[in-house]
């Protein structure tokens, strides 16, 4: 394309596949313990 | 849904429910703007009679001054405007066939079976002391009291809490337990003695955990460093930046300022542990705002990984963030964005918590909308052994949810926030950072609401501001590997 440029993204629909096992952080046990941030975590089942 | 906005140069796209980041030309975005509006059929297209609309109404304005260097290849090629408008939304077509934009929201019905599934607990808070040798004036612990009397947590409650941990977290290996306070380091015997017993009970059950410790920094030692390098996954240190800022806001129970005695002990961890597995955490208030200084203050010390956080506090508390303060804080995120990506050009990038986002690897949808986890798979837990939703929780009666050594005995307070996620925000129903916050912190949206299943609105603002500048960083990434691609290429 020559106006678009598409990141690198993970397509959220494809994660339902294989997702939720929930061997992932929980979502406050970082930096964070005053707000939730979960786009930065990362998956421990790729 | 779509949300669309420009920041520092950049057009950005996200299309809300696959996750996918478009970086576009004005022209793109334009037409993007007017599907948005426009009805659509089943397949998220326009009639043809609308894309005539839509094409006439951008070849009208493109036709005019200012915009030739958007068409200067069709020029080239002696083709009109209007041929490139219509090529544009080719493009745009090509992606909502491609299912990357306008696309549904698929995952209400997925994430309500995922939340009634059988959870386990993954991650305890201990509250090791309730106790602290600094008075910070923002603390939610109030000073380490928690509402309540100062104690420290006793090597059989702590033991207990291990053995309720193991016991309830069924197939998961990885088990979180965060040493924190009040100062978890008033009672750092019983911090080696517990880490002690639980590398004895994870060969026994197959476990595996993963300490993190948040130290205030006034009894860090050697002996701690040594401890705390070997046994603790990750180690937040509690600075808030500027030596002035600092000491506002965290001095010592004598009114004396803490930067001096933590800063020299602090840079020495962050060495010892080679600048990673761990974080510099500071908040900022209302007393400073101009808060990108406290997080570039951070950095010139040498500091790469670097959390700088808004504080949640109710607005007749004098360094609460206002309604009046949001703009200003938007225009600290931008700029500190700005200062990233010119340091991250330079070769000197540090990572800042609030803007990393894993675009690429980033959790499955079910964690993504699911909520935080609070009251189910995380719980903390007080120095007699009490169990409350999270840290935040604490010293609120009505959360008090059983202890160590009966279990969970509010099985309906449970219930509540296993039902809590996204979707049963309000809120958070037309939000585009949904997937980013999975809905937000529940304490907040309890101290401003009175309900788990409400948002604290202040922090959504700054939590979208930050989804935008993240996104950014990352198309300004982009851009820049493509130059030095086309430059490898040139040579």
């Amino acid at each position: 394309m020559k106006r678009i440029k598409t990141l690198n993204t993970r397509n959220l629909k494809e994660s339902m596949k294989k997702g939720g096992c929930g061997e992932c952080q929980t979502s406050c046990q970082s930096a964070c313990k005053t707000s939730c941030t979960v786009g930065n975590q990362s998956c421990e089942n790729q | 849904m779509v949300h669309q906005y420009k920041n520092n140069g950049y057009n950005i796209v996200l299309d809300v429910n696959s996750g996918m980041v478009h970086v576009v030309d004005d022209l793109i975005y334009d037409i993007i703007e007017l599907y948005k509006e426009a009805p659509k059929d089943e397949k998220h297209l326009v009639s043809e009679k609308e894309k005539e609309t839509i094409i006439n109404k951008l070849t009208d304005k493109y036709q005019g001054q200012g915009y030739a260097a958007l068409f200067d290849e069709y020029k080239e090629e002696g083709k009109s405007v209007e041929s490139a408008v219509k090529e544009a939304v080719s493009e745009v077509e090509e992606l909502i066939a491609e299912g990357a934009l306008f696309t549904e929201d698929i995952y209400e019905n997925y994430i309500s079976e995922f939340k009634s599934r059988q959870t386990v607990v993954k991650a305890l808070c201990l509250h090791i002391a309730h106790d602290c040798n600094l008075a910070c004036k923002y603390c939610f612990a109030e000073e380490g009291e928690y509402q309540g009397r100062r104690a420290l947590m006793s090597y059989e409650v702590g033991k207990q809490a291990l053995d309720f941990l193991i016991a309830h977290s069924g197939n998961r290996k990885n088990l979180e337990v965060d040493f924190f306070g009040g100062e978890p380091l008033m009672n750092f015997d019983v911090v080696k003695r517990l880490v002690e017993y639980g590398r004895e009970q994870e060969k026994i059950h197959n476990k595996k955990f993963r300490f993190t410790l948040t130290t205030n920094g006034i009894l860090l030692n050697d002996e701690v460093m040594e401890f705390a390098n070997r046994e603790m996954g990750n180690v937040v240190l509690s600075i808030d930046g500027r030596k002035e800022i600092n000491d506002l806001m965290r001095p010592s129970r004598n009114g004396k300022g803490s930067y001096d005695i933590i800063l020299p002990k602090f840079k020495k961890v962050a060495e010892s542990r080679n600048q990673n597995n761990y974080y510099v955490r500071g908040t900022f208030t209302h007393n400073n705002l101009d808060f990108s200084e406290d997080v570039i203050h951070l950095a010139e010390l040498g500091f790469k990984q670097i959390s700088v956080e808004p504080v949640v506090a109710l607005p007749e508390e004098s360094y609460a963030i206002k309604e009046g303060d949001v703009e200003k804080v938007y225009e600290e995120y931008d700029k500190l964005a700005a200062y990233i990506l010119k340091k991250k050009q330079a070769g000197e990038g540090f990572n800042f918590f609030h803007f990393m986002i894993d675009l690429s690897g980033g959790p499955c949808v079910a964690k993504r909308l699911s909520g935080c986890g609070s009251g189910t798979e995380y719980m903390a837990v007080t120095p007699w052994g009490d169990l409350y939703p999270c840290h935040q929780f604490v010293g609120e009666e009505q959360y008090l949810m059983g202890n160590v050594f009966e279990g969970v005995k509010k099985a309906e307070l449970q219930e509540e926030f296993r039902c809590c996620n996204v979707y049963s925000k309000e809120k958070c129903k037309d939000c585009f950072a949904k997937f980013y916050c999975s809905g937000g912190c529940a304490a907040n949206a309890y101290k401003f609401h009175g309900s788990i299943h409400d948002a604290y609105d202040i922090g959504c603002k700054l939590e979208r501001k930050r989804v935008e500048c993240a996104l950014m960083i990352k198309a300004a990434e982009a851009a820049f590997q493509e130059e030095a691609d086309e430059l490898e290429a040139t040579l």
